[in-house]
């Protein structure tokens, strides 16, 4: 495993990239999109029974599901009083052409990582009020995202629906009796949420910047970059996600940019949220 | 987040007596592998790395050739014995996830165009991992690519800035990594004046980020004129010990 562009190639690829680059410079998108407009967002919450929280986002076609399990554990020896999380993404063979069915490729564990990155490094997750025992047994979440329909930018959609899917999301209550861990039947809980963060995907074409590319515009990006803001817009997580030069003063732009998208896609995804969000 | 640790003393030092914009002592050698086609060593602090690159030669597995350019494959790998819990053996999701950045960063500068139907192997092992494993393996990988003779557009080098007690400090090593509030990996072409690749865990402001860029940017000179003196000691010898 190791080149996989999800990109086409070819001669054609050039053609194409002037034609992006000569609207961009116009102030135009090949969809009709502004440069940094972001597609029309929908929120699905609660869409698996069965699971502790789910949501299903969109973003233009591009659709990402994201389940929650919540299991009883014991906590990492180094972090003895923290609740654990874990995130995990599939890139689905249902999803995309050039998807296959099999373990995580590298594309697959970027996503999780990065998704990962968002919510741990922001600290959204209070993870100290979800210990049961201290040292011993801890609430363990099972974050697990799918990309059903891949239409471009899944990091950013996958970041909506694991925030969409947690904020959302009861949990089973457990309490201690004599030391043991006992489920409370027919009680749950909100996960405790300290911020929201949000992901915001950017791409560079010589000296252009625009968010939420689509895949053929992703196929013929300079570079591109994911970065992922909490609530108070503090830079939680950078990833740099594709070969390329990104100028030291278009990063600059890029972290302004995205600061103020970040805003914009917090207030809508908690707008589409509204009565759903569990406080 | 739990602090076991003083990480910056009251003169403004830090726990390894480094000021915030100073790097940790880097040796570096290139040439020190001898069956492949460029090989590289490099120390920083106690992060010891080789690296060894072979090709262009022909597209292995054969379905990932390009008709208009080489591929890259690019492995990161820590051995086992490299950390202070031994790491099982096979690839983690961090290692299968660093070698992609890596393999991009370098992907960056190489002229790819030049060799179409062609791969290029590069292959980094981390022997023991003190901090800035990712940072100091792509130094060693641009070191040993241009060993071995691939055209790029630049010497990649890299370091990674953090953000501990609230300063902005250069090079953290493991402790500040593991304590500290921040770690901003950044790899640049120092001569395009681009990141070729950069990621953050933790917290920092924009204003942050554009102060670390510029610390990081300053180093990454120095730590390319390494890499630059390096090729320098190792072809000068070749030719019989004149002044390149």
């Amino acid at each position: 495993m190791t080149y996989s562009a999800i990109g086409e190639r070819g001669f054609a690829v050039k053609i194409t990239r002037n034609r992006i680059y000569e609207l961009l410079r116009q102030g135009k998108r090949i969809d009709g999109r502004d440069p940094l407009s972001f597609r029309p967002i929908t929120v699905k919450t609660g869409v698996v029974e069965k699971a502790d929280g789910s949501a299903i986002v969109s973003l233009g076609s591009t659709k990402i599901l994201t389940g929650i399990k919540v299991e009883v554990g014991t906590p990492y020896p180094d972090r003895p009083n923290e609740g654990v999380f874990t995130v995990n993404a599939e890139l689905l063979p249902l999803a995309y052409k050039t998807f296959e069915a099999g373990p995580p490729d590298e594309r697959a564990v970027e996503l999780s990582r990065v998704v990962d990155r968002c919510i741990r490094e922001s600290h959204a997750i209070d993870l100290e009020s979800l210990v049961l025992i201290r040292g011993e047994k801890v609430y363990m979440l099972y974050i697990d995202c799918y990309v059903l329909d891949y239409d471009g930018n899944y990091f950013d959609a996958a970041v909506l629906s694991a925030v969409a899917a947690l904020a959302t999301g009861a949990i089973p209550k457990y309490r201690v009796v004599d030391g043991r861990i006992e489920k409370i039947e027919g009680e749950r809980m909100p996960i405790p949420l300290r911020t929201v963060p949000i992901s915001v995907t950017m791409g560079l074409i010589k000296d252009v910047l625009l968010v939420d590319p689509i895949p053929v515009e992703e196929s013929v990006l300079d570079t591109s970059i994911i970065v992922g803001y909490t609530s108070d817009s503090t830079v939680a997580a950078v990833q740099k996600n594709t070969p390329g030069l990104m100028p030291a003063s278009l990063l600059r732009q890029a972290l302004e940019t995205g600061k103020l998208k970040s805003q914009q896609l917090r207030e809508k995804l908690l707008g589409c949220l509204g009565d759903a969000v569990k406080k | 987040m739990k602090r076991v640790v003083k990480l910056i003393d009251e003169n403004g030092r830090r726990v390894d007596g480094r000021r915030p914009d100073e790097l940790r002592p880097i040796r570096m050698e290139a040439g020190v592998l001898e069956k492949s086609d460029g090989s590289a060593y490099i120390e920083v602090g106690g992060t010891r790395i080789y690296a060894a690159v072979f090709g262009p030669r022909e597209v292995h597995p054969k379905h990932l050739e390009l008709p208009d350019r080489a591929v890259i494959n690019c492995r990161y790998h820590m051995a086992s014995f490299s950390v202070d819990e031994r790491k099982p053996l096979g690839m983690t999701r961090r290692e299968i996830e660093l070698s992609k950045v890596l393999r991009e960063a370098l992907e960056s500068v190489v002229f790819v165009e030049e060799f179409p139907r062609m791969m290029i192997d590069v292959f980094v092992e981390v022997i023991q991992a003190d901090g800035g494993t990712r940072t100091a393996g792509i130094t060693a990988a641009s070191l040993a690519l241009a060993d071995a003779g691939i055209p790029m557009a630049d010497l990649v080098a890299a370091t990674a800035v953090g953000k501990v007690d609230g300063i902005i400090v250069l090079d953290i090593n493991e402790i500040e990594d593991k304590y500290g509030q921040a770690d901003m990996p950044v790899a640049m072409a120092p001569r395009l004046g681009s990141i070729v690749l950069l990621q953050l865990n933790g917290m920092m402001t924009v204003e942050e980020i554009s102060a670390g860029l510029e610390m990081a940017e300053n180093a990454i000179k120095t730590i390319q004129q390494s890499q630059i003196d390096a090729l320098r000691k190792r072809y000068r010898v070749e030719a019989g010990g004149e002044e390149l």
